[in-house]
């Protein structure tokens, strides 16, 4: 069952997915996936591994260029988009991370405002005052100096997450990002996008294995196989008796229940 | 011999000038590429400008004239190296090794066509920055004055790049273009970097006072002034003791670069353990 939540009068499409067909070097690993997100949604992905969710973030973000069809982030085709201030994502970890790289966490979060700059690209009070702001809201303050490569796998996150929320972004785009955390850190930093979802309005497009947490806070649900299998609200979800053919009855319960 | 001395002399004085820039220039350029893991590209750059001095020497062009010949070979080179690793599907490092390759290869190859190895081509191995001539001075202040404002106006995005690529890239940071101009100001650099230390020795220029930074240093900005203090300290100390003991300098440079690393080594770790 696949279905599409067009634009109501209330919003306009945050994303807009059409026709897409994507992969590496000519092989295709989605297609044909078109589907659009309204603001305020909390669109959970999930699916098996290798059905290309991590590749359809890595399209919508300009990071990998799709094979055919087109993407169109807030109102922009995305081939044309240069807002990225807009838009904040936080992947699994940091591709290759070095512990003694010499920033601290201050200067880590301040990267994140670069995407706002014009040619030079210098930072200035507004931009501290955005740093400190942020910092304020998700309990880091007293971190600040800290080097990042001496800080907990939980709390890096959180200051990637700082990173990827300093400009106040209208769409927030995450990758895995509780993979490697402990399940108490991982319930905090997910009660903190829940909550950023619901003050601040953002929109969150969310990929993850953890079907339960998916059922606790997303509104919505879109499960990828290389196509779209479902996408909705939770509620056609846990209506849908198709839907237990491909989580399992008990897949299926976990997530409803927790809804 | 006394300090007073030694500064009295003209060529003490441009080499000291000289090599102070181009160590400022080689520890600035350093942490970003020890930090991005492409230190061997001076390495292989300077293996590249080998060649081209090889080549510039065999159509007899010589100091002043030298410098501006390999620029342009060294910057196509440095490009070469980035555009193989981006569209032959080979990591970075084997994109040095083949270019650097090349650079070796050409180098002897011109080396044995013009009557085998002589002189000048084994004064530019080894380095001799006692023998920096005026023209080469301006030359260096020029090029110092271009890195430095390219590493300047690009600060930001050089930084988040080394940081990480994929969340560079995804702040719409064009990083292709951005690695284009860290290898360019690099090859400019390695260029410069020959007088000092010679070719052999380059890549110990670009990485010691970089490594040693970042065993003390807290922050970014912090560990690139760091660099480049111990850059010019360690150049300034090894011009005057290699002057003084009549030992080679460009050697005696990159030795007191290695004590001062091993020192700020030993003393990090002593911190930690405490």
């Amino acid at each position: 069952m696949t279905s599409s939540p067009a634009p109501s009068g209330r919003d306009q499409a945050v994303l807009s997915v059409e026709h897409l067909t994507a992969g590496y070097h000519g092989t295709e690993v989605l297609k044909d996936i078109s589907f659009s997100v309204r603001a305020g949604d909390y669109i959970g992905i999930c699916g098996p591994n290798g059905s290309g969710k991590s590749t359809m973030i890595k399209v919508i973000l300009g990071l990998l260029p799709p094979l055919k069809g087109d993407i169109s982030i807030l109102g922009t085709p995305q081939g044309a988009f240069k807002e990225w201030e807009r838009i904040g994502y936080l992947p699994q970890g940091l591709q290759f991370f070095n512990p003694h790289f010499p920033a601290k966490v201050e200067e880590v979060i301040r990267l994140g405002r670069l995407s706002a700059k014009k040619f030079p690209k210098r930072f200035n009070r507004e931009d501290t005052l955005a740093v400190e702001r942020t910092m304020e809201w998700m309990g880091i303050s007293g971190i600040r100096g800290a080097m990042i490569g001496e800080l907990s796998g939980g709390l890096r996150q959180r200051v990637l997450l700082a990173r990827a929320l300093v400009n106040e972004p209208e769409l927030l785009v995450m990758d895995e990002p509780t993979t490697a955390l402990d399940p108490e850190t991982r319930e905090s930093f997910y009660k903190l996008i829940f909550e950023m979802n619901q003050e601040k309005k953002s929109t969150v497009l969310l990929v993850t294995h953890d079907t339960a947490t998916i059922g606790k806070y997303a509104s919505h649900l879109l499960y990828l196989d290389k196509k779209i299998i479902f996408y909705g609200s939770f509620d056609e979800f846990c209506t849908s008796p198709e839907m237990t053919g491909f989580f399992g009855e008990h897949g299926q319960h976990l997530v409803c229940h927790r809804h | 011999m006394a300090i007073t001395e030694m500064l009295s002399y003209g060529f003490m004085q441009r080499a000291l000038i000289g090599g102070s820039l181009i160590a400022i220039l080689c520890s600035v350029l350093g942490i970003f590429l020890v930090l991005r893991r492409l230190s061997l590209i001076g390495d292989g750059l300077a293996h590249v400008t080998f060649g081209s001095v090889a080549l510039a020497l065999f159509f007899r062009l010589y100091s002043f004239y030298m410098t501006l010949a390999i620029i342009p070979v060294v910057l196509v080179s440095a490009l070469g190296i980035l555009k193989l690793a981006q569209r032959a599907r080979i990591y970075g490092d084997a994109a040095i090794g083949i270019v650097s390759a090349l650079g070796i290869a050409l180098g002897v190859m011109l080396a044995s066509l013009s009557g085998g190895f002589n002189v000048d081509l084994f004064s530019y191995l080894f380095g001799n920055i006692l023998s920096i001539s005026r023209d080469e001075l301006i030359i260096a202040a020029v090029l110092f004055a271009v890195v430095i404002a390219g590493v300047l106006v690009f600060y930001n995005d050089l930084f988040a790049s080394t940081f990480d690529e994929e969340l560079a890239k995804s702040s719409g940071i064009d990083t292709g273009r951005i690695n284009a101009i860290l290898v360019l100001l690099t090859a400019l650099t390695v260029v410069l970097a020959m007088k000092v230390v010679g070719i052999m020795l380059i890549s110990a220029l670009l990485i010691l006072p970089a490594a040693t930074a970042l065993q003390l240093s807290k922050g970014f900005k912090t560990a690139i002034v760091c660099a480049a203090c111990i850059g010019v300290c360690t150049v300034v100390v090894g011009i005057g003791v290699s002057f003084s003991a009549n030992l080679p300098t460009g050697a005696t440079i990159v030795l007191i670069n290695f004590l001062t690393f091993l020192t700020a080594f030993a003393a990090r770790s002593l911190i930690r353990h405490r």
